[in-house]
């Protein structure tokens, strides 16, 4: 079992085609709030597992640090997160830059989704702009995207 | 992922996308996307090392600068030969009585809480099957790869749920016994190859398939190359 199988498992999986590359200019990063979206489908204790093929998003507070995995596919190491949950959601580390001035700060809340999706059409119509606008009214500027 | 970074833009949101599958990321080409030759499950690379996390984020931050779409590629690769294993003491046989697999999940019950503990609660069973309830779960397995079908077996939830709590039981009782951040895919390599749980998974697997199970049903039981 290596890596580069499991990977080679899923790189061919069809992704959604945009016709056009939205681009949006972000502040300067040091004026930047900045929030992470994680497809790792992290949550809190007291929110909802994500079920299997759950379009939805959780709101992770930034304040907080009780995140859980509620990933289901076999195909990715969790050991990572279980030693540092930086390894996917690096809140820490943002707390770093901010202190440094290197970003201007840390968004109060953050998203999860999940990944591993055969259908993104409900993400890309519905939960996907509902997220975004979500964060836009908390005033986030750049969102960091991980994977799992 | 990629989705996202494209409906974010459009929201008015810039956004960088960490990828770590070379022809995912290339192939749905989010407005700044940054991959990096890490295993699945690290998207930051090195678990308890603040300092290689930081030159991932100066990276993927760096790209916010650039004034039309791009990709780039992370300079420094974590590979992943296939073979490292956790070295990892299982308990000694306590019930001569018990399935050895049985035995083995119940002598694995302290670690496991230590590890509970020592991860904070992010990573362990619990989301269909509690800890305490593994040796039952594991029963139903035992009973599958011993010829029950699959249907009529017991398992107390959908099967891939499941077999996710078993190995996440086993990978959290793993975190405790070991003083390190273990490479990637290692306890999950200890726990297929060195349990006996793991080896009642893999003939659990084989069974479903034998018998005719949907493929969801066995295929997501373990890693898809297993």
């Amino acid at each position: 079992m290596a890596d580069s199988d499991i990977k080679a498992l899923t790189e061919a999986l069809p992704g959604e085609s945009f016709e056009t590359t939205a681009f949006t200019t972000p502040p300067p990063l040091a004026d930047a709030t900045v929030a992470i979206v994680t497809t790792a489908s992290l949550h809190h204790p007291d929110q909802d597992d994500f079920a299997v093929m759950d379009t939805g998003y959780r709101v992770l507070d930034d304040s907080r640090r009780d995140y859980v995995t509620g990933h289901w596919s076999p195909n990715f190491d969790g050991s990572g997160f279980a030693y540092d949950m930086n390894t996917v959601f690096p809140v820490d580390r943002l707390d770093e830059l901010a202190e440094r001035g290197v970003i201007g700060r840390v968004a109060d809340q953050h998203l999860a989704y999940a990944g591993n999706q055969f259908d993104l059409s409900a993400i890309r119509m519905d939960s996907g702009p509902a997220g975004a606008k979500f964060l836009r009214d908390q005033g986030v500027d750049v969102v960091l995207l991980t994977p799992v | 992922m990629s989705t996202l970074a494209h409906v974010f833009e459009a929201e008015g949101i810039a956004t960088v996308a960490l990828g770590s599958i070379r022809k995912q990321i290339e192939g749905s080409a989010p407005p700044r996307g940054l991959w990096c030759d890490f295993p699945l499950g690290r998207p930051l690379g090195k678990p308890g090392d603040p300092e290689f996390q930081h030159r991932v984020l100066d990276v993927a931050f760096a790209l916010l600068n650039t004034t039309e779409p791009v990709l780039a590629e992370f300079d420094e690769s974590i590979p992943d030969g296939g073979d490292e294993m956790l070295a990892c003491p299982l308990p000694p046989r306590h019930d001569p009585d018990a399935h050895p697999a049985i035995d083995e999940a119940r002598g694995l019950l302290a670690a496991y809480d230590r590890g509970v503990e020592m991860s904070d609660g992010r990573f362990g069973a619990g989301r269909v099957v509690a800890a305490d309830d593994i040796p039952a779960a594991i029963e139903a397995f035992i009973r599958i790869s011993e010829g029950t079908p699959w249907a009529e077996a017991g398992i107390p939830g959908l099967p891939m749920r499941v077999s996710h709590d078993i190995r996440s039981y086993y990978e959290t009782a793993a975190l405790a016994m070991v003083d390190h951040a273990p490479a990637a895919w290692a306890s999950t390599r200890w726990f297929l190859d060195q349990t006996e749980t793991g080896k009642v998974m893999m003939a659990a697997r084989q069974a479903m398939q034998d018998q005719d199970a949907p493929q969801p049903m066995w295929f997501y039981l373990t890693p898809g190359d297993r």
